[in-house]
Parts: structure tokens; sequence; C-alpha cells
């Protein structure tokens, strides 16, 4: 690297306060002294921020050639020999002097400010500032909170106009709606009239602004921070895996704050995972278990639901073997959960019929064996590759992290992709490609293109071919669920010929890497290890094993609806919402002997349910998760759980008792013994090792060659199985000619949709947006439709009216619809998609 | 001091009829300096011009040569003249954009050149309306002239320039704002140290930024040489300025005249200039350079028309625009007016200033209705403090840009030298002047 | 009118063309968007901000920190009074107080027929010429209350339009040259060259 070979020093030494302390070249005074044990107050400076120097807050004496002089530390890069003097009487007089002109607009109405009692300007007032005001006049009014967006209010009287919202917004979030609008002391921060805060990442402007101006709806008047007890955990909204602090009061979660995790989420959150802890509060939590008795299910006691459950697996298991019984689901699990449940499954009941995906993922063997990148890994790629679905609508911080790496590192961002995505913006190479030819053009971008391939000009091809360097990073997940895994699994097996490729997972719920890590697919077993390999060595720590390679969740729904499965569980899962092919997900739950839900909530699916079995939810149990980037880190427990509500891998074990069966263990940590003990991939991931505040950001698995200096406790019966490794082997891909009067199916997640969380969180619930289909403008001009307007959408299986509107993003040939819009009762993507096909095509016709 | 009789270099056309066309200024020797500088090494106009020691006249007074030559490598860079002209009571940049736009433009076109600039912007005040329409006119005229494009003159020189109107803010004249808002921004100003415009400026390239005034000198020195331009003058302070004259004077304006051989006496009171104080009053006071400047009084009448002899006097040359204030001026309401005018122009970016500056205006304008208390005078000078600590000159600041030391200057210098005035007004509560 | 008409959408685009970067000319714009309607109205900022891929609340929060921008409706003639410095000792503030009788309102405010917003302004640097104003930009020096009067019925009567074009006119000369589409320089027909207003300009200078 170029940077590299320059000859500059890694250190520098400043006199600081008299004594001397060493700093890195050009870092900003104000962080160097914090190292170095000096707190140098500020209210703008922030450092995951461009720096501005404007509430002079940092004012400290820095010696210039014409002596010392008043300079901002937060503006001010150290030098070698440099001389800082930050306890002066003129810094003290600066500094005081400021804080009282930043009090002089300020309405003081402490008493009934949120921020109250962690308000740095309150605390600063108190431990430096003058005391009484010398401030007799009017000051500046205006209208008390108003509401920036759904989520975020603002009172302009008490902001001190640091610009650190306005710099998020712009810098970080690329999503300049808010703005100061005015000049001098009627600055205010504010929208367009009309144009609201709408960015997926407001939220974070409340946690940023370091007075109460900003307020967050959900959490105004909730809670005094004094009252506020926390505990550190990881969102489990998505598979990013941001740190956050759980806060509550009285055993009810009150909010969550960003945890600034330096390979993960910088202290960032999205709004959904933000306010997310509002669906563990609801009222419509499952609290105890259900049984059916006719139509309806009803409460019962652990006993009988246990008892129940136990008995059909026992069973289905006993009249048609292993195979009659099926699990889906477990993504939304902890590992200790996912664990327990494929020791279950596998280990005891001995079927392999166990999915953690629903059919909108990719297969455990692509994304377990390929050679995996982190976060940080892809940022200082020489190019990312997406070949994903839209990161800003399914793992949005990762979107802010591949953002910065475009934006600010300069790494070229090279997109495959059926539609537009909120990245495509910032990509150097956004190549689309007919749904279904995927793989043609991932061969392309490898080996070069001789004439336009899959809708891309050969030229925009070979162009991208020649950004992607020595080490590129492919985000790979589905880019639509309308076409199928396969058609991904070909285009992924193509670029994994780049030299010196490295894949980041982009599969959006929350722990589906730790489910998989834990075994939950067919043909693999815990530890990354497929089944035929680890028979060996898994014979030796479980009492049973599956014969053979059981069927994923497409095969699991479709022996259901043949009635082939006697047992189903639903881990979690909601396949009557997520399974892409929404007709068989019905099917199969009707046509299933027995349906165990075990779950928080009742959803389309648990409600068709035999036994309801309610699970704890998130932030009332403990655990570790696992990111897309198989980094584990831990869980916090902060609230006891609902009702009777138990953690799912507590429900297993119950269950392997009255099957007859040990599972081994009475405490999460002996869970994870034993998970460190007999999965492969995670020897010597200890419990000490994610306990010790050194990993607190968590530890990649497998361990590198040199582990971290904590030996293991485990020590496990040798040889261990080699890891999966992907075969390269693509599965052949046959796409179905076009006629001339259809399009080609494209669907994808919005970020606030239908899902069962969302929509139980209220502040989020809201956001949803309504369904409508979206196509390029030519093909709606074709209909005569050039504006956009009602159409009838028409598959093989179903067809409906929907709302169109002329979408540039969305390629000539191609029709765009959400997977996850709300309200869409029989009119959505997931009743055209059949799960055979490897694309869905659909003629749109004026109504 | 008598007055030189050295002729006005860059107010010598104005009083030509359509003095603003073409025709008018080829018919006035106009676009020969471009001519001359044209057969010229870039290296060379900059020694001439360093030679001439021209003072930058927007209001900081640096070295318009040295600042050239602290130009940045790094290419492309660009040339932005100023003639944002908003600093109160001054108004010769008003009088050229109007009169003499093509000087302008031959000025700006030989500093582009000199500097090897890819571009040229011309900012002018928004409010200017006629000197936006003037300047748009010349241009279109000097282009197809041929002094303004590709191949000026039929040289292999060629440069656009692009007349860049403003939208009304004091503080986008300070040079970094200009550039924010040149780039469509908020104006802004940007910290300086570490990076001034020749180094880090337009676009994040290296820009020279001078002032209208400043570059209006530039074809006359190429013509006559940097010795002739230094021959005016004394010391640093060469050749001729324009000074805005205004306030109680019989004959409010601009005056060119010789830097250092002129002084603030002869300004106000020759009958060819200020023609002396109105009614045949007393002075009471001055402002030397503009809004910023502190004030003088009557014992620093004689200083010259030198921008360090002023500067040694504890106030500033500044925008070379003076006022002048008779024996009937409220000091308190000059005051607080000039208070009020930073607190409205007040960027808002950083604290001291965007809070100091409505505070003292509401103290000020207190004590102006009468309202005031004793302690309001040490209040403000304690506020005033904390925005210029030591309140000595020149100035130190706890700000980003020297528009906020500039606010105390009218208040300290007010209580100062009219304490008792202050204390008038708090202790009757009226003003005495009515 | 909201969005930009087509012709000014042109302007606008023959703006873009002279900077190096596109953001550059977002004031130039908004000053054409100004002189379509009078003032900024939402559709012309959306509008700019869309030809500039800015968001509205950028263009938004950028005309607002610039005097001459307005995003409520002003009258035909803004009418802006200088008390600064020159013109307080010259009687600026006495001229504001007639000019607020004379038309009936308060600084800022705007007569009932929509035919002038008054407003009180920093100094407009013709302090040479004290108590002075302008209106629509437009330099008026020297003025006395029975000057103002005069001036105000010679606008309300169209006696002066030639003179002071509708609030947010700022240049009538177009820019003909050194623009990519634009005519080559031999091709350009003379350009025009505005004379003075009537308003007592251009200013004598002085000489030794
Ligand atoms: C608050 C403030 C306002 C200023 N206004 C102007 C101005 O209106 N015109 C100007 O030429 N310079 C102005 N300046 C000075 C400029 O920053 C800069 O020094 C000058 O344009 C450089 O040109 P010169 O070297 O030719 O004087 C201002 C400075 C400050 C701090
Ligand atoms: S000193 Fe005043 S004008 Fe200058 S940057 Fe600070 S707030 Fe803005
Ligand atoms: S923290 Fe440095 S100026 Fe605000």
């Amino acid at each position: 690297m170029a940077e590299q070979t320059e000859n500059k020093p890694d250190t520098v030494t400043i006199t600081l306060d008299g004594k001397r302390v060493t700093a890195k070249p050009g870092e900003m005074l104000i962080a160097a002294a914090e190292r170095a044990g000096v707190y140098i107050p500020r209210f703008c400076y922030h450092p995951r921020m461009r720096p501005v120097g404007m509430c002079r807050m940092c004012l400290v004496e820095v010696k210039g050639p014409r002596g010392f002089g008043l300079a901002p530390a937060c503006f001010i890069p150290t030098s070698e020999g440099q001389e800082v003097v930050t306890t002066s009487p003129t810094v003290k007089k600066a500094q005081d002097g400021v804080l009282e002109f930043l009090l002089v607009n300020h309405p003081l109405d402490c008493p009934v400010c949120d921020k109250g009692g962690e308000c740095p300007l309150q605390d600063q007032t108190v431990a430096f500032g003058p005391g009484e005001t010398r401030f007799v006049e009017e000051k500046r009014h205006w209208a008390k909170p108003i509401a920036l967006s759904d989520l975020v209010y603002l009172d302009r009287e008490r902001c001190i106009q640091c610009d650190r919202c306005t710099r998020f917004a712009d810098e970080v979030a690329g999503d300049p709606l808010i703005e100061f609008v005015g000049r001098g002391d009627s600055i205010e921060v504010n929208t367009f009239p009309d144009q609201p805060f709408s960015s997926y990442f407001s939220g974070n402007t409340v946690q940023l602004c370091p007075v109460g101006a900003l307020l967050a709806r959900p959490y105004r008047f909730k809670a005094r921070p004094w009252d506020l007890e926390q505990v550190e955990s990881t969102c489990t909204m998505c598979s990013v895996g941001c740190r956050i602090a759980v806060q509550s009061s009285s055993n009810e979660l009150t909010r969550y704050l960003g945890v600034d995790s330096e390979p993960v989420n910088h202290g960032w959150l999205c709004d959904q995972g933000r306010f997310s802890y509002q669906y563990v509060n609801s009222d419509e939590r499952i609290s105890s278990p259900l049984v059916r008795k006719g139509d309806e299910l009803v409460e019962c006691s652990w006993g009988e639901a246990l008892a129940a459950t136990a008995k059909a697996l026992e069973s289905a298991k006993a009249v048609h073997g292993p195979g009659a019984v099926a699990v889906l689901g477990g993504a939304r699990l902890a590992n200790e959960d996912a664990y327990a449940w494929a020791k279950l499954a596998k280990g005891v009941l001995g079927t392999d019929n166990v999915d953690a995906q629903l059919g909108d993922g990719l297969p455990a063997e692509l994304v377990l064996g390929l050679p995996r990148a982190t976060i940080d890994e892809a940022c200082a790629a020489s190019a990312i590759v997406l070949l994903a679905p839209d990161i800003k609508e399914e793992l949005p911080v990762l979107y802010l992290r591949l953002r910065e790496a475009a934006v600010d590192k300069g790494v070229p961002l090279v997109e495959l992709t059926p539609q537009s995505t909120g990245l495509s913006r910032y990509a150097k190479a956004s190549l689309s490609y007919r749904p279904g030819e995927a793989a043609l053009l991932a061969k392309a971008l490898v080996d070069g293109a001789t004439g336009d391939v899959a809708g891309s000009k050969a030229a925009a091809v070979n162009g991208a071919r020649a950004l992607l360097g020595d080490n590129p990073v492919v985000v790979l997940g589905r880019p639509s669920v309308a076409e199928s895994a396969a058609s991904i699994t070909a285009a992924a097996a193509a670029l994994a010929g780049l030299p010196g490729v490295r894949f980041l997972p982009a599969l959006r719920r929350a722990n589906v890497m730790g489910a998989l890590d834990m075994g939950l697919a067919p043909g693999i077993l815990p530890g990354r290890v497929s089944l035929d390999a680890g028979r060996d060595w898994f014979s030796s720590v479980w009492t049973t094993l599956p014969t053979g390679a059981g069927l994923d969740a497409a095969g699991i729904l479709s022996a259901a609806a043949e009635g082939r499965i006697q047992a189903l569980v639903l881990l979690g899962a909601d396949p009557a919402a997520d399974f892409p092919d929404r007709q068989l997900a019905r099917q199969a739950l009707a046509g299933a002997g027995f349906v165990v839900a075990v779950d928080a909530f009742l959803t389309e699916s648990s409600r068709q349910a035999d036994v309801v079995l309610p699970a704890a939810a998130f932030a009332e149990r403990h655990g570790t998760t696992t990111n897309i980037e198989g980094r584990i880190t831990s869980l916090g427990q902060k609230i006891v759980p609902n009702g009777v509500s138990w953690p799912d891998w507590m429900i297993a074990v119950e269950l392997a008792a009255r099957l007859g069966t040990e599972l081994g263990f009475e405490t999460v940590e002996q869970v994870w013994d034993e998970v460190e003990r007999v999965a492969p991939s995670h020897a010597g991931i200890t419990c000490a090792l994610l306990a010790d505040r050194r990993f607190r950001d968590g530890v990649t698995a497998p361990l590198g060659a040199a582990p971290p200096a904590i030996t293991g406790t485990g020590s496990a019966p040798a040889p261990r199985p080699a890891l999966l490794a992907f075969s390269g082997e693509a599965p052949a891909v046959s796409l179905p000619p076009l006629d001339a009067y259809s399009l080609r199916l494209v669907s994808r997640r919005t970020l606030y949709g239908n899902g069962t969380l969302v929509q139980h969180a209220p502040g989020l619930a809201a956001l949803a947006k309504s369904p409508c289909a979206r196509a390029n403008p030519s093909d709606l001009d074709r209909l005569g439709m050039g504006k956009g307007g009602q159409v009838r959408v028409r598959s093989n299986r179903a067809n409906f009216l929907i709302d169109a509107e002329p979408d540039p993003g969305v390629p000539r040939g191609s029709l765009s619809l959400a997977f996850n819009s709300v309200d869409l009762e029989g009119s959505d993507a997931g009743a055209l998609i059949d799960a055979d096909a490897v694309v869905t095509d659909v003629r749109v016709e004026t109504p | 001091m008598p007055l030189t009789d050295a002729a006005p270099i860059v107010t010598r056309r104005i009083g030509n009829a359509r003095s603003w066309t073409l025709s008018s200024y080829l018919d006035h020797g106009g676009y020969q300096g471009l001519r001359k500088a044209l057969t010229m090494a870039p290296a060379d106009i900059t020694a001439e011009v360093l030679t001439s020691n021209l003072l930058g006249r927007g209001g900081a007074g640096f070295e318009a040569g040295k600042k050239w030559s602290m130009l940045a490598k790094p290419r492309p860079a660009y040339v932005v003249i100023n003639g944002d002209e908003s600093e109160p009571a001054t108004f010769k940049d008003h009088m050229l954009l109007e009169n003499d736009p093509h000087q302008i433009i031959e000025g700006t076109v030989i500093c582009a050149l000199a500097v090897g600039a890819a571009q040229a912007f011309i900012f002018v005040r928004g409010e200017f309306a006629l000197g936006i329409e003037r300047m748009t006119a010349a241009l279109n005229e000097a282009y197809a002239h041929g002094a303004v494009g590709r191949n000026i003159f039929g040289s292999d020189f060629s440069i656009d320039l692009v007349i860049h109107p403003g939208a009304g803010a004091y503080i986008c004249g300070e040079e970094t704002a200009l550039i924010e808002s040149l780039e469509g921004k908020r104006g802004f100003p940007r910290i300086k140290p570490p990076f001034f415009p020749a180094a880090i400026g337009l676009y994040g390239a290296p820009t020279i930024v001078n002032n209208v005034e400043t570059v209006s000198n530039l074809p006359w020195i190429v013509e006559n040489g940097g010795a002739a331009f230094a021959a005016l003058g004394i010391g640093r302070s060469t050749g001729t300025r324009i000074f805005s004259l205004s306030g109680h004077v019989n004959r409010p304006g601009n005056y060119e005249v010789e830097m250092s051989k002129v002084s603030f006496r002869d300004l106000i009171e020759d009958p060819r200039l200020g023609g002396g104080i109105r009614n045949g009053n007393k002075l009471k006071a001055f402002i030397p350079g503009g809004a910023s400047a502190p004030w003088f009084g009557p014992d620093q009448v004689d200083l010259a028309l030198d921008q360090d002899a002023v500067g040694k006097a504890g106030s500033m040359l500044g925008s070379g625009s003076i006022v002048v204030m008779d024996e009937t001026t409220c000091m308190v309401r000059a005051a607080w007016r000039i208070t009020r005018f930073f607190h409205r122009e007040s960027c808002g970016q950083c604290t001291p200033c965007r809070e100091g500056s409505g505070w003292l205006d509401k103290i000020m304008r207190r004590i102006e209705e009468g309202a005031g208390r004793e302690s309001d005078l040490d209040l403000l000078f304690d506020v005033c403090d904390n925005i210029a600590p030591g309140l000595s000159w020149p100035p130190r600041q706890t700000t980003i840009c020297v528009l906020g030391p500039s606010i105390p200057s009218s208040i300290t210098s007010g209580v100062r030298m009219f304490r008792d005035e202050f204390l008038t007004h708090v202790k009757e509560g009226a003003c005495p002047y009515g | 009118m909201a969005r930009l008409n087509a012709d000014n959408e042109k302007r606008a685009r023959d703006l873009i063309a002279l900077y190096p970067e596109s953001r550059s000319s977002l004031i130039p714009m908004l000053h054409v968007a100004q002189e379509q309607d009078g003032w900024l109205m939402p559709d012309a900022i959306a509008h700019v901000a869309e030809l500039l891929d800015l968001t509205a609340a950028e263009v938004y929060g950028t005309a607002s920190f610039y005097d001459m921008f307005f995003t409520h409706p002003v009258g035909r003639h803004l009418v802006s009074v200088c008390t600064n410095i020159a013109c307080l000792l010259n009687g600026g503030f006495e001229l504001l107080e007639h000019a607020e009788k004379s038309l009936g309102v308060s600084g800022g405010g705007t007569t009932h027929d929509g035919e002038f917003t008054l407003e009180e302004v920093e100094c407009i640097a013709l302090c040479g010429e004290a108590p002075c104003l302008a209106v629509n930009w437009r330099f008026f020096g020297s003025v006395t209350p029975e000057r103002f009067d005069t001036l105000m019925a010679d606008l309300r009567s169209g006696a002066l339009a030639d003179e002071v074009p509708p609030h947010g006119t700022l240049c009538r000369v177009r820019r003909s040259v050194g623009l990519p589409a634009a005519a080559t320089p031999e091709s350009v027909t003379g350009p025009e060259v505005p004379s003075a207003p009537g308003g007592g300009r251009p200013q004598s200078p002085g000489t030794t």
C-alpha cells in the first residue's frame, strides 16, 4: 500500500499540561488528550464525524510561533513537539465564557427535559459554570417541540447549534434532510417544510444530541435517566449485530442506545433496531402455553403443552420414521437455543429435515463454505461486489459501513442487481441483470464480456471488472426472493473464481449465521461440518444422528403439503408470511399432521399450530449471537421473561426429557461449554473468553492461527472433522423464455414491513409502506400508464389489483413488488411466486 | 500635511462618459496592461506585483504579491475576486463595479495569468444589481474583444471568468465564507489555521482571493512597473488607495489619494476632499477603517493614512472607510447600531460570536433606551473579553473568524472614550442628545 | 408558477455548466427562481434541488442563510432602507420612520395591495449619499421624506418600471459567452449595456 511505504513516524510526542504524551500523528488533540486521561470538554466534537470546531468549548492553549494562543482542541492535529495547556486561567475563562454563552438562549428547563440527568450541558454548568446568570434579557423563542419525523421531535429552544445531528444526517447517513435554517442566533435545525426527516437512521441524532433538543418520540417523558438500569447486548433485528445498551426501568424496556463497536456499528443503529424494544413490551406477547381445543387455542400449563408436544413428536417418529418430523426456523434464536434444538432434532429425534432459513436465503454449504470476510475487511477491500438484496433496507448499519467505505475511503462498489438499490448512487458500477441471469453476469464479470450480457452492456461489465483489484469482497445474499436460490448459488460459484475473493454473507435474519453454525440446516452438523464429514465425531458426543441429508424449507413444506410431515416444529418461524411461495406455505401448514410453534407472538403460522410454546424474547434471557461475519457477541438479559415464557433452549431440554433423553445442560453457559467442545469451528471460544472485556466486540469463529490468550476449558476427543469448504459446483439453472408480454418479477424486502416484530412496535409499525408495483417508465408507457395508477398483475398463480409507479431504477422487462408490504392480504408477491420456478413471470394489465 | 499631486490610478476613468463600456475603456488605454502581461512570464508579473508592494484593499492589508507566491502547487488553482463589499461605510468597490468593470476584468485576468489559474470567479455582492449587470455586460464585451476566453489576444493563455452574484450576507466577504458560498453552501467561514485558501480553497484547490480594488490596480502596475507604484506612498503603504469618506462631512465620497502622505485631517477637511465637518461642527470621533475598526478621537486626526501607523495607534485602516462623527452624535447610539450590525450578520457558527453578539446588542440597546445599569459597562467588557480575550489590538479571539473580535471594537472604543456619556444614559435613563 | 419554466430551466442548466462543480450554481439559480416568482416558492426550491441532485432541505437551508432570498411572498417592490452608521448619522432612522408612516407598514411588512415590502437593512454601500435606500436593489441616494413619497408614487404608477424591474430580477443582462452551448464570441451581437437608473449615480469620485 502506498501510504505505508511513505516514511511517516507512527507516533509523535506532545507536551500536555507539562507532561510528555505520545499521540498518533495528525490525530486531533482532543482525542490524544482523552487517551492520556485529560478530558477536554466539548459539544460539537464527535469522534465518528468530521470535526467542525464550532462550539468552541474545547478551547485550549496551544503554542504557536507567537506564543500560546487559544485553539479548538477538536480541530488541531497533533504534531511533534507541540505544547498544549488545558488548565490555565485563560483556558478556564474561555471555556466558562463559552458555557455562559451557550446558556444565554437556553431555556434552562432541565426539570422537564428528557435529557436532564445525562446532559453534558447541564453537567458542565453544574461542574464548572458561573453559577448565576448575568443574562437578564428576553431569550429566543421557538414553538415547542416540532416533529421532524414520526420518530424524532425537536425542541429548538434547547438546541445549541453543534451541527451533530445535521452532520450525521449528511455525512454518515447520506440523508441530508435536516439542515441549519437561518443565520446567526436565529439558526434552527429543520427540515424542508413538508418533507420530514424520514431517514432509517434518524434515531441516532437523538443519541448524538448533547442536549435535550432532539427527542425520540417513543421515549419522551417515559423515564428519567437516573432510574434506568442497563446491560450491554447485541441488536437482533438483523444480522449485522450492532452493539447496544439495553435500558429498562421497573422491568420494562425503555430504550436502546448504540454502543460504539469498532469492527461493527461505530455506535450507530438503524431506527428499526433502536425502537424495536417496543415489541418486547407489547401486550400481545404470548404469556402462557396454548393448546388447540377445536378451533381455538386455549391457555394451558407447561406440563400439558410439553406432554402434548412430546407425544406428537414421538408418535410421528415411531410411526413414520424420523423423516416425518421437521423443524423450521431458528434464525431468530440465540446460539445456545439453536444448538439445543439442533441437538434435539438431529441428535435425539434423528431427523435432518431442519432448516433455519425459509427459502429466502442461500444453501448452508455455500454460506458456510465460502471464504469469509469481516465488515472491516470488506471496507478495506480492493472492491466491494454486491450481489445482495438492498442492503439499506435489510442490513441498514452495514449500509452505513459500506457507504462510508465508498464515499470516504474510495473503495469501488460494483453492484450486480436486478433493480437499483440504496447503494446504487454510491456504486462505481451498477450492473443490472434480468432475474434468473445473475450467473451469466457474474461469469462475465469474472471472465470478461465479449457482448452484452443479461441486460448489461459489455463495456460496462468490463469497466466494472477493471475495478475489482486483487482482494475483492463479495457481499452475498438474495437480490430477489422471486429468483431462485439456485440462480444465485450459480452466480456465487462463478464469483468464487475471482482471485483473492472473500465473501460477506448478506442474509438478514438476526442469528441466521449462528443457526447455520449450530447445524440448523439440512446436511450439516454444528461447527460448520457436513453431516457426512462430522458423522464419526458427533457419534461420539450425540446419541443419534440422521441417516442422510434431509429436506430444506421448500422440501419440508412440499412434504407437509403432501401429508408426509407428521410433526412440524416452527421455531419462531412464520412461513406463511416469510416463505416466498405463500400458497405452498399455507398448504403445508394445513397438511402437516401436528404443528408446534415456539414463539413470542401469534402469527399467521402459529395461529394454526396445535401447541404454542411461549418463548422468552430479547433482553429476557442471555446468551450469544453470531453476526454475518461469524462474530460471536453476548446477548444481555435485562428484564424477567414475560408471563411464563422460557428461553428456547430450556424448552428443548424439557422436551428431550419427556422424550426420555437428557440434553445435558442446565444453564446457558453449559450449552455454550458443549458448543465450544463439540463444534469444530468454535473450538477455543469459551465462555470466559467471551466474557473478557478485551473481547467486548466479540470474536469471530473460527479463531485464527493465534487464538486469544485464553485457553479453552473443554478438551474434545480428536480427531475433529474438517470444516466445510464450498465445492465450487454450481447447480444447473434453466431459464424459461420470457414472452414479449410478460415482465419478470423482482421482489425484495423493505426495512419496515409486515414482520411480526416491527408490527408489534407501535413506533415502527406506522412506518411500513403500503404495497406498490414498480416498473420501468417505458414498460408502463407501453400500457399507456406512464404516470402510474392501478394495474392488474397476473401470474399463473394469482392476479390482483395494485398501484403501479414508474421507477427508472427497475430495468425494462421487470416488475418490482416489495415482499413484505403491509395490508397485502392475497395481493402480494408471495401469492405470485412458485417455489419450484427459477423466476416468476407476470403480466401487467390495465384494470 | 500637504496633499500630493499623485494622479489617481483605479479611479482615473471614472467620470468618463459611459465609462463602463468597452469602447470607453479602450479609448482610455484599456486592456494595455493585459496585452503587456501576456508578453511576460507569469513569474515576472508576480515579481512586479511584489515590487509594487500592493497591499490587499479588502481589509486585512496583506501583500498581494506575497499571497500569490504562497499559492500551493497542486493544480487546478482558482482565482476568486472579492466584490462582496458589505463592511459598513465602505462603498468603493460598489463604485468600481458599476463604473469600471473592464478594469476589474483586466486585473482579474492578469492575476489568473500570473498564478496560472484554471478559472476565475468574480463574486459580486448580490445587492449590487447594477454592478452585476454592468459586470456581466462587460464580460460579454470582453469575450467578444478577445480579452477573456480562449487564446486571449491571440496568445496561448485561455481563461474563463464567471460573474457570481452573492445573495446578502456580510460574512461572505470573509474569504473562506466566500468560498463556501461560491460552492453553493451557507457562508460559514472555515477554520484557519490549518488551511488557508492559498493551500486549500475553492473545491479544496489552491485559491487566490483578492479584493476588487486590489486587482483593479494590476493593469496599471503591469503597464507602469511595480517600482512606479512603490514610488508612491511611504514604507509598506505604497501606491494610492480609495478612501470612502462618510458621516458628518460636507463632501462625503470616494477619494483616491496617495497612501501615507495624506492624514485623516486632510481627508476630512481639505476642500477638494471632505470639505470639513458639516455646519462647522467639531469632530467628536471617527472610525478609521470600517465598522470593525476601533474608533479614534480628535487626538489621532493627524495620523497619516498609513496601514502600519494606524495599526500601531490601536486600530486599522481596514477597508479604507472613514466615518466622521461630529459633536452632536450620540456615541451610545452609534456603538449600538454597529453592534446590532454584527449581531445580524454573525453567521451563527461559533458560540461566542453567535450568542455574544446578540447579548451585546441587547445590553447596548437597553442602555441606549435608558434602561441600563451601571454594572452593564463592566458586563459589556466582560462579554467582549470572552469573544476577544484581553481586548488588545490586534485582537485575539475565541471565535473561528475575525468577525467575532470585531464586535467589541465599537463598544470598547465607545465606553473607553465616552464613559461619561454612557453613564449619563444609565443614570438619567435617557439620551442627552434626544 | 412554481417549478422553473422551460426558459428558466434552460438558464439553470447553463449556470451549472459554468462551474467545475454543479452546486456552485445554487445561488445564481435561486436568483433565477426568485426572478420568476418574486420569492422562492416551495416547488421551485424542490426543482432546483432536483437539478443539482440535492435534497430540498439542503437548498432550503442554504437559501435561508441569505437575506436576499425570501421563502414567503413579498411585495412587487422591496424597499430597503439603510440605517447603518453613515445613514444613522444622516437621518436614516428618521427616513425609516417616515417610510413606515407613509406606507403604513412596519419593518418587514407588506402593504395590503402587495405593492411594497418595507425592510430595514444593513449598509448598502451608498454611504456617500446617506440616507439612502434601494428598491428591488436599485439604489436611491440622499432621500428626503418628500423624495421618498415621490419615489413611491412613481413606482406605484409604473413611471420607473424601466429602471426598477419587479422584485427578484437581479440582472437583466444574460451571459452570452463562454458557455459550452453558447454562440462563439464572433457571433455575439452587441451586448446590451445598461445605463444607470435615475438614482443619482454614478457617484463622483474625488481626486487629489
Ligand atoms: C467579516 C469579514 C468581512 C470581510 N468582508 C470583505 C469584503 O466585503 N470585501 C473584501 O474584499 N474583503 C473582505 N474581507 C477580507 C477578506 O477576508 C480577504 O482578506 C480579502 O478579500 C483578501 O483580498 P485582498 O488581499 O485583496 O484584500 C472580510 C473579512 C472579514 C473577516
Ligand atoms: S466569528 Fe461569528 S461570523 Fe465568524 S465564524 Fe464565528 S459565528 Fe461566524
Ligand atoms: S468540541 Fe471543539 S469546538 Fe466544539
